[in-house]
């Protein structure tokens, strides 16, 4: 059991090594080992026993003076957010089939570097390791960020990055705080949840962490650099910082913020909520003023964003199971829209709304699958963003009426920023751009396929990923209200 | 007392070589006395033998001894074609280089203030000379006038404090100055205390702490690179052992009444070498500030003492000294080439050279104090360490720093990956690569591995 963990978190590293001296063939052996990682999820998720507790366990000992060992584990919440980065990478892989990037070992080895460093921060027991994950995912993603990325790569990159590595400088600091307070001198989780701080000091390392994880998920005001890194992103950047790690924060507050400063999370949960909520409409209202789709796609992720994270600060069950599910849908459909237009940049060189529209008439497919995503993200029932939305409306809704009536705008607002963006680009007249858009087809089918399919089967029957965390979600909850009443 | 004797008699050895025209000969004769000089540190751990109650040769002198040579061989390894193109006389370099190696050596292991001063002294005698080596270059004399000025002015504030700390205990011995101050710990001379301020004084002034940094820069700049490579590594964590074992130990028991002046030198260490380095348009400058901060960070050892502050700059030092090397070896051969040391001259080095960029790169990653390299195990060493008495603001403010420390570092990495150059291609001579690679290996496996160092003093 324990080989299965280190074989899946080693895995990707191992293709990297390889891929990195493959020359022009790198893509199809990066899809191999990353198809290869997402059998072996497979067979982990098959072994997966849905009670509360950790599975395939390791705990290796590796820099025992620090009190620093490997201990990494899969409980409900990290098999979901292992799911989606197992599953999310090799169809970004897919999606990067098409492009014909300078050096490609390079890239798609840093793609399958960055995988791993995600595996590692979704199953560290140990905070020290999960830091570490935290910090080498960061590294990979901002090479392809900045070796591939557009003409503005440079600025927008070094923004991105200090920004980033300042949020992990502080969380750094809070982990330094939290080894000196355990008796045991050691950094591993349990230990870490046992402890009793007073609040003032729960209020301090709350910020230490919630800054690192607001900044990558990111909440209002610390999104300032989102939309440009994701704009001048190469299209596999922008999938895998909106897809996949801006959930790294929202893994890191159910994980490491909830159960260890819960008195924190009382005193400023109301704080992140409030926050949360001015980003939904702030960033909601940005978004409808975007002349440029892929601008409007990353403020509208910062709405979606926003919704999440106010439901977990909510702290129940409907709130925490409406943000798991949705973690997974909301990865899938940023996705697929990234992806889309990244198939319409590609065509025609551009993804101005304006100067866009009528693409359905020549590429029927194309706009039926993005019908599909938008409908997903739009949370239209029957979809997977339905599932997520729904949850977390219900839990922001128990803790506060006037939040919901604020977060619920999202919806509204979503549904019409969205609907307005795929009128504008895929019906109306055809201009010179569009007149002879070619449909997608061979890996492009593939990838909207796939996500398609993911996104009205997860809309249709969600029951057993929700089923997956429930246990993990309600065992977190009861460990959280047990230490705030004995704190009182 | 052999690791000493070791490197002298190979510095005559190979002047008596050049004496005789075997220019061939030079370097390997050095590098076998280096090794056979290393051989003999490793071999002497855990023996703590005393010399005359002037030197001492514990783990703490050992250690260290063991990282300068090693630091040593591998800047004489980067020697190749370097200094033969200036001059005829290359022997004269190399025994200059040993002999500083031998002062450094008496600086980790000394026991008694004079061998401290001797110990300075032949290191810096040595390293005026080499900082002036290049007689026809106008940047070097100056470096060198002005390092031997600041130098000499350094010296005295520290021998009039080592005088004034003589006329309070009676003694040079460490040992004795160690129990008088446990003895009249209530009623210390009043002529102790001006005196350690200026030992202190005249150290920062060594090792490049601000607010007495102001040789650095130019110095490091207008001396050959190779020289201001040793100068930067290897000196400087000879000047924190001897700061170390000082302060550290003998001075110990006075530690609330030197804290607060160090406090403030590491502050205003890390503020200055930071803010300045990121304005550096020149690669060798900006490797000069940062080197300013990076004293502001080892002597975050001294401001909370544990049993662990010795060891934390060894662990610093030795993430240090490895990926400096690296990015002065690239810096020389990149000069070499270009002619130029400007960021802008590392333009596009990451197509033509990747095995030289993606060292120079893990050494950035290190320096900057990015996790699994050994830069951010010395780091957080060093943090931890002062978090242990919650100064936390002073961790807070290292952190902003640290910050601003990622962006200029990053300035090389993008300029090698990002930025179109001309697409030159470097010669890397097998030794530079040797290097390269052994540095490299030793940066990564001290950050993915640290424990065989973390409790070695």
């Amino acid at each position: 059991m324990e080989q299965l963990l280190i074989l899946l978190i080693f895995l990707p590293v191992v293709g990297a090594l390889v891929t990195a001296f493959t020359g022009n063939a790198a893509k199809h052996v990066a899809l191999v080992f990353a198809v290869a990682s997402l059998a072996l999820t497979a067979v982990v998720a098959g072994q997966f026993v849905p009670d509360a507790s950790t599975q395939f366990v390791v705990n290796l000992p590796w820099i025992q003076d620090l009190g620093i060992s490997f201990h990494a584990g899969i409980d409900g919440i990290s098999l979901i957010t292992v799911l989606l980065t197992n599953v999310l990478v090799p169809v970004i892989i897919l999606a990067s089939y098409q492009h014909n990037y300078k050096s490609p070992a390079g890239f798609f080895a840093l793609i399958l570097f960055m995988q791993a460093g995600l595996l590692v921060v979704f199953t560290a027991m140990d905070a020290f390791l999960f830091y570490i994950g935290w910090e080498a995912a960061l590294i990979p993603i901002y090479f392809i960020c900045a070796i591939w990325g557009g003409k503005d790569r440079i600025k927008v990159n070094m923004k991105f990055f200090v920004y980033t590595i300042a949020g992990s400088l502080f969380m750094l600091l809070g982990i330094i705080y939290l080894y000196l307070q355990n008796p045991a001198h050691n950094f591993d989780i349990q230990a870490l949840y046992q402890l009793h701080l007073d609040p003032v000091q729960q209020g301090w390392i709350f910020w230490s962490f919630f800054i690192a994880f607001a900044i990558k998920m990111p909440v209002f005001p610390f999104h300032t650099w989102q939309p440009d890194t994701y704009t001048e992103a190469p299209a596999a950047g922008t999938m895998l910082l909106s897809g996949i790690m801006l959930k790294m924060g929202i893994y890191g507050v159910i994980r490491w913020l909830l159960p260890i400063v819960p008195a924190g999370v009382q005193d400023w949960g109301n704080t992140a909520i409030i926050l949360s909520v001015i980003g939904i409409v702030y960033a909601s209202l940005i978004a409808f003023k975007q002349r440029d789709a892929k601008r409007l796609v990353a403020y509208s992720s910062i709405a979606h964003v926003g919704l999440i994270s106010a439901g977990i600060f909510a702290l129940n069950m409907q709130g925490l199971q409406g943000a798991m599910i949705q973690m997974l849908s909301h990865g899938i459909n940023v996705i697929g829209l990234f992806f889309v237009l990244d198939i319409v940049f590609s065509r025609v060189k551009t993804n101005t709304i304006a100067e866009l529209g009528g693409i359905a008439k020549s590429a029927p497919k194309l706009a039926i699958a993005f019908l599909i995503i938008v409908l997903g993200t739009v949370a239209l029932p029957g979809t997977n963003g339905f599932i997520g939305e729904f949850l977390l409306l219900i839990g922001i809704y128990q803790y506060n009426i006037w939040a919901v009536v604020f977060a619920g705008l999202t919806v509204i607002f979503g549904a019409v920023y969205m609907f307005r963006m795929y009128q504008n680009i895929m019906l109306g007249k055809t201009n010179e751009l569009t007149v002879g858009f070619a449909d997608i087809k061979g890996t492009e089918q593939i990838v909207l396929g796939i996500i398609c399919i993911l996104i009205i089967v997860l809309g249709v029957y969600p029951k057993p990923i929700l089923h997956l965390s429930e246990a993990s979600v309600q065992q977190l909850l009861e460990q959280v209200n047990q230490k705030l009443t004995s704190v009182k | 007392m052999n690791i000493i004797i070791t490197i002298v008699v190979t510095a005559l050895a190979v002047l008596y070589a050049g004496l005789f025209k075997a220019k061939k000969a030079l370097l390997p004769l050095t590098l076998l006395g280096l090794l056979i000089s290393l051989t003999f540190a490793v071999t002497a751990w855990n023996s703590n033998t005393v010399y005359y109650g002037m030197m001492e040769m514990d783990n703490f002198a050992i250690a260290f001894s063991s990282l300068t040579i090693l630091g040593t061989i591998f800047i004489f390894l980067l020697t190749q074609n370097y200094f033969s193109k200036n001059s005829e006389n290359i022997a004269e370099y190399y025994t200059l280089i040993l002999f500083a190696l031998s002062g450094i050596v008496i600086m980790v292991s000394y026991t008694n203030m004079s061998m401290l001063f001797i110990g300075i002294e032949i290191m810096s005698v040595a390293l005026y000379i080499l900082a002036g080596i290049r007689k026809n270059n106008f940047a070097s004399n100056e470096a060198s006038l002005k390092y031997f000025l600041m130098g000499a002015f350094s010296t005295g504030f520290l021998l009039f404090g080592i005088t004034l700390v003589y006329g309070a205990t009676g003694s040079f011995s460490l040992h004795a100055i160690n129990q008088y101050l446990i003895g009249n710990y209530q009623a210390v001379s009043p002529l102790f205390y001006p005196g350690v301020i200026l030992i202190m004084i005249g150290l920062c002034f060594k090792i490049g702490a601000a607010p007495f940094h102001f040789w650095t820069p130019d110095v490091y700049e207008g001396a050959p690179s190779l020289i201001t490579a040793f100068m930067s590594t290897v000196v400087k964590t000879a000047g924190f052992a001897a700061f170390l074992r000082l302060f550290a130990g003998t001075f110990a028991p006075l530690h609330d009444f030197w804290m607060p002046p160090l406090m403030a030198i590491v502050c205003i260490t890390l503020f200055i070498g930071n803010v300045t380095a990121l304005f550096q348009k020149n690669f060798k400058r900006m490797l000069a500030y940062s080197s300013i901060s990076h004293a502001g960070y080892l002597l975050f050892s001294l401001i909370t003492l544990t049993a662990n502050s010795a060891n934390n700059v060894m662990v610093y030092a030795a993430a240090y000294t490895f990926a400096s090397i690296i990015a002065f070896a690239v810096l020389i051969l990149v000069k070499q080439k270009t002619g130029h040391d400007t960021f802008e001259s590392f333009n596009g080095l990451g197509k033509r050279n990747p095995l030289v960029a993606l060292a120079l790169t893990i050494a950035m990653l290190s320096l900057a104090g990015i996790p699994l390299t050994a830069g951010f195990i010395g780091k957080y060493m060093m943090f931890l360490n002062v978090m242990n008495e919650y100064q936390i603001y002073l961790v807070a403010f290292a952190i902003l720093n640290a910050l601003v420390g990622f962006y200029y570092y990053l300035k090389v990495i993008v300029a090698m990956y990002f930025k179109e150059g001309s697409e030159i291609v470097l010669e890397t001579p097998v030794q530079y690569k040797v290097v390269l690679i052994l540095s490299v290996i030793i940066t990564i496996f001290l950050g993915v591995y640290p424990t065989i160092i973390l409790n070695l003093i």
